[in-house]
């Protein structure tokens, strides 16, 4: 990622979801980095995802990691594999199984804007 | 080659009032009487980390503390992993012939010394700071995510699981150091307190006070005949939303390594010591190494075959999960059984006449993997 690159995504607070793409190499991955861990080429392409995918695994978390979130257990927490070749963590919709096909929207969870799955239909 | 020449492992539970540097005391003393040395004697020292104690320099804090000036000595942190890395660091550290005798240590207040919120905490920290810890992730569900995923391809129940925390806890109360001692069924284990989906309370281990401690040395001494034939590691991920697959990880590679270097199969070793932080953990652990078929790791658990008179005695002195868990010192722990176990001195514990064990340990999501091969020398 470049200065002033105009992605912003759920972890600096926009409703998005960014992942990273090599054009050297073709890698694709989800932290954000300045260079291509596979290749080191740097200044790959970061882009927003549409936030289509695929339940690979699921926990429903019944222990708080604080006071503040003692209300909202339980909660799912998922691995998603995107479309677009990544994987990611989320929140999402208790009643997720592995290999369901989901679609990302985004909820309050305490002061953070955290993706959050649901069950898609086609 | 190098030696285990001394052990020393303090009761796991509550410690009240005492320190990290009280609990490396406590567990140094004991594995230098073991070993029959005297502070003197000691020119290399390596530890852990204390999450109660956070220091730039622990190993001289320590040593300052205890009195010894080792030639050598620094601290070593991969997590729950780092006990076991510390003997091999330790080990290799002897070959060199840098010191004679490497006081390995790691002690701490992690249960009285902090809150149990500051303590889940400190340990979610092992997940991504901007990517995994705000979606509410603590330690139990990043391994509560890979169990989804591992019982979904092999198929694993729950009441499997049980089995493997329901055995720990037979081990421990024949311990009087266990954390915990009374006997507990598979019942109780699917019946007790939901955590993190599948994992329940009796699935996780506790958080302890205790201390661990051994000494390697180049040359064998009088008193126990143990050395250190092979050992290996792998390190492939940090996160669990980074690991290319919830199903394959590095404690093949890992454990190959070392009983390559050791010049013994698998098949050879007659005494396992496997990091058992969750009961999934320890599942994992023994299936990818090869200690148990894929999915049948509880179903060899209830048939005895990891008990003192089974084919493979397992975690003797009840494991992390019920002897109790510590930080650094919970897998110094396996390896002080295992000591114990090769030198036919675990007493009731005593599981035949092991010859050759298999230590194997992981830290952070299963993403640092350290293997050690023990034998018993004539």
């Amino acid at each position: 990622m470049t200065s002033g690159d105009p992605i912003r995504d759920w972890t600096q607070g926009e409703a998005a979801i960014a992942y990273q793409h090599c054009g050297a190499c073709g890698a694709v991955w989800y932290f954000r980095r300045e260079f291509c861990p596979r290749c080191g080429t740097r200044e790959p392409a970061t882009l927003q995802a549409g936030g289509r995918g695929t339940v690979y695994a699921q926990t429903l978390v019944h222990r708080a990691p604080s006071e503040a979130l003692r209300s909202r257990v339980p909660y799912l927490i998922v691995l998603v594999d995107m479309e677009e070749g990544f994987r990611m963590m989320g929140q999402g919709d208790a009643r997720l199984a592995i290999s369901d096909r989901v679609l990302a929207r985004f909820e309050w969870f305490g002061d953070t804007l955290v993706p959050y799955f649901r069950k898609r239909e086609e | 080659m190098s030696w285990i020449s001394g052990v020393g492992l303090t009761p796991f539970g509550k410690h009240p009032g005492r320190s990290t540097l009280d609990l490396m005391s406590d567990a140094a003393a004991a594995a230098l009487a073991d070993a029959g040395l005297e502070r003197r004697d000691v020119d290399g020292l390596i530890c852990g980390y204390s999450t109660t104690l956070p220091h730039l320099m622990l190993s001289t804090l320590f040593s300052e503390h205890f009195g010894l000036e080792p030639r050598y000595a620094h601290a070593i942190q991969i997590g729950g992993a780092s006990g076991f890395a510390m003997a091999m660091a330790a080990h290799l550290v002897v070959e060199s012939g840098a010191a004679k005798h490497i006081l390995v240590v790691a002690g701490e207040n992690r249960l009285t010394g902090q809150s149990r919120d500051a303590a889940v905490q400190t340990l979610a920290q092992v997940g991504h700071a901007v990517y995994e810890v705000p979606l509410g992730a603590i330690i139990p569900a990043y391994y509560a995510l890979v169990a989804s995923r591992y019982i979904h391809q092999f198929g694993h129940s729950e009441r499997d699981l049980a089995e493997l925390a329901v055995l720990m806890r037979a081990h421990a109360c024949a311990n009087p150091g266990a954390q915990f001692g009374e006997p507990i069924t598979v019942e109780d284990v699917l019946a007790s307190k939901p955590i993190a989906s599948p994992l329940k309370l009796l699935d996780c281990c506790p958080v302890s006070d205790g201390g661990a401690a051994f000494v390697v040395s180049r040359d064998p001494t009088d008193v126990s005949r143990v050395r250190i034939l092979g050992a290996g590691q792998a390190h492939t991920h940090q996160h669990v939303s980074a690991v290319a697959s919830l199903t394959q990880f590095g404690a093949e590679a890992s454990s190959r390594e070392a009983l390559g270097q050791a010049r013994v199969e698998l098949e050879d070793c007659d005494y396992a010591a496997i990091y058992d932080s969750f009961t999934i953990t320890l599942a994992i652990l023994l299936e990818e190494i090869g200690l148990a078929p894929r999915g049948g790791a509880g179903r060899l658990a209830r048939e005895g075959h990891f008990s003192p008179s089974g084919r493979m005695p397992l975690n003797t002195h009840g494991g992390l999960l019920s002897y109790g868990h510590c930080g650094v010192g919970g897998a110094m722990a396996h390896l002080v059984e295992a000591q114990l176990q090769l030198s036919s001195r675990a007493g009731k514990r005593q599981a035949g006449s092991p010859r050759l064990a298999l230590l194997h340990a992981d830290g952070g999501v299963l993403s640092s993997h350290v293997s050690l091969v023990l034998e018993a020398a004539d």
